[in-house]
């Protein structure tokens, strides 16, 4: 009798806890999404920001926060994997290995704004590129790094010893084996988790205060030319993104729908990390039928 | 009279020595492995065979902290010494595992693995190789339609057939096998069992298994290894009929292990 109320007991808290968990979720969610919404319009989305009047948009935002992502994945990926291939398949057991891990755990739980600021040290004054688009980036980076570098290693770990030893068991090279059957097996959740990370990055804030800076010049999206001032490719110009833009209209916003702007915002913000996450399943998912053809 | 049996000799083991760490896991191992016949090694979990069966592609290497002294001449060369190239070395001795392990890929790709790395880039030359070693599985038959499908979607006995042929598509000397049969159902095990009779009049074939039955269905001479040791190796009828040592007579009798 004892052990049976026991078991009701822990259904009725562990049930209570998934309730309370959805109920923070959903609640958060619909605010966000109910507040923000009606301010969400193809004007909003495609007009630029404005400083004093009322009725700005958030365009170059938009452009920014997703400019600046591209170029964060394209530095970090390449290293975050190649880290991650080096860890899983090249680095042996020993006091060297445990070092750089541990140096790979702090680097993931370093809280952002301290990032930022190493950001505004190295990036923006050392560099005397004041803030840009790249000096950014490369905060993210190091934000985001630790991530996928441990994605990376996760996701080759658990690729089937078997499929290995039969690569090496044919007379294919170490790094062959990498490429063609380490390499592609752990591809689904490689790209999951890169995914994610991008999602993270996205809405990150606090890094990207001092390095990406809180303006952008005004931006001719005619002007191709990167190295121009007036070109939104430009990686050597400031650019405030989207999570800087809530940010910034809520403490120092001189017009007067500052609740429109950044309630609009964040509905856009959150829209769209939720579309990663459904597109990282969703890839993931894909990719792992087409492999396995398995239902 | 020694000259050709000597040349008959595709792997010479002369005081094979292994270790885990501190765990001394083959002791003194004597071992010569002839040409195009079948050796089946049996034993108890834990004597060492298979230990034994992934020293001869150094697949051992594997594992971290093995030490190993001794000699495994392989046509003539020891493949401990220190310059052994692994690639060209499992070139000629191919390998097929417990389970079957296809690559994620199509059936073609699977076959055309190996061939495809060591340098055949034609794809006439490619496709004959392809259907040769599908057909020399018994497999051709059966996925010759869907060449392109996954090798996943194949059942259990046809993905371990689909490996042997990857292991033969590198056209190597000898192949291992590692308790092939001992994941699929008996009527896998059946096909797989004619095959090896059928592969041994063109390739070396070394197999451990936990089954007497298949080791004395096989196998030309059979090997008894017990706690690290090789207690007898003979012509398998001699070692299911009259061997020398109790030991041996206990196994195979099912008094124990």
């Amino acid at each position: 009798m004892k052990s049976k109320t026991a078991d009701r007991i822990a259904t009725g808290v562990f049930v209570a806890i998934a309730i309370i968990i959805v109920s923070i979720l959903v609640g958060l969610f619909s605010y966000i999404l109910i507040n923000g919404f009606k301010h969400i319009s193809w004007e909003f989305l495609t007009t630029p920001s404005s400083n004093i009047r009322a009725g700005g948009g958030i365009r170059d935002q938009l452009f920014n926060s997703f400019y600046i992502l591209l170029i964060t994945m394209i530095i970090a990926v390449p290293l975050g994997v190649g880290g991650g291939i080096y860890m899983a398949e090249y680095a042996k057991p020993g006091k060297i290995t445990d070092t750089i891990r541990s140096c790979i755990e702090v680097l993931a739980s370093l809280p952002s704004i301290v990032i930022g600021m190493f950001g505004l040290l190295v990036f923006v004054n050392v560099t005397g590129w004041g803030y840009t688009i790249l000096g950014g980036a490369l905060a993210l980076t190091v934000f985001n790094l630790p991530v996928i570098v441990r994605v990376s290693e996760d996701s080759i770990r658990t690729v089937p010893r078997d499929l290995k030893e039969a690569s090496l068991a044919l007379g294919i090279t170490h790094w062959h084996t990498i490429k063609t059957v380490l390499l592609p097996s752990a591809f689904p959740s490689i790209l999951t988790g890169i995914i994610l990370a991008a999602g993270r990055v996205f809405g990150e804030a606090a890094a990207l205060l001092f390095t990406a800076g809180l303006s952008t010049p005004r931006l001719d999206y005619a002007n191709w030319n990167p190295f121009s001032e007036q070109s939104p490719l430009n990686i050597f110009r400031p650019a405030e993104t989207l999570a800087v833009h809530i940010w910034s209209v809520n403490t120092q916003g001189l017009i007067p729908d500052v609740e429109a702007v950044s309630n609009g915002s964040a509905a856009v913000l959150v829209i769209s990390v939720l579309l990663f996450n459904l597109l990282a399943r969703w890839i993931g998912s894909i990719i792992t039928k087409k492999m396995t053809a398995t239902k | 009279m020694s000259a050709p049996t000597l040349t008959r000799q595709v792997f010479d083991i002369r005081d094979l020595n292994l270790w885990y760490g501190d765990h001394h896991a083959l002791k003194n191992i004597n071992f010569p492995i002839n040409k195009k016949e079948v050796t089946a090694i049996i034993g108890p979990s834990g004597c060492g065979k298979s230990t034994f069966i992934k020293t001869l592609n150094l697949m051992i290497n594997m594992v971290p902290s093995v030490k190993m002294t001794g000699e495994i001449n392989f046509n003539g060369q020891n493949i401990l010494g220190e310059k052994m190239d692994l690639v060209e070395l499992r070139k000629h001795v191919g390998m097929v595992f417990q389970k079957g392990n296809p690559f994620p890929q199509s059936i073609y790709d699977n076959v055309a693995y190996g061939p495809r790395v060591h340098g055949i880039k034609k794809k006439k030359h490619l496709d004959e190789l392809v259907i040769k070693s599908l057909m020399d599985v018994a497999l051709w038959e059966e996925v010759k339609d869907r060449l392109t499908a996954p090798a996943l979607g194949l059942s259990g006995g046809q993905q371990q057939r689909l490996c042997i042929a990857r292991a033969l598509a590198t056209k190597p000397d000898v192949l291992l096998m590692d308790e092939p049969t001992s994941a699929l159902d008996p009527i896998s095990t059946l096909k797989i069992e004619e095959l090896i009779l059928e592969l041994k009049e063109k390739y070396t074939i070394v197999i451990v298994t936990h089954n007497m039955q298949q080791a004395s269905r096989v196998s030309n001479k059979t090997a008894f290894f017990l706690m690290g040791e090789l207690i007898e190796l003979d012509s398998t009828s001699t070692i299911f009929s009259n061997p020398n040592d109790s030991r041996t007579e206990g196994y195979i009798t099912g008094r124990f292990g």
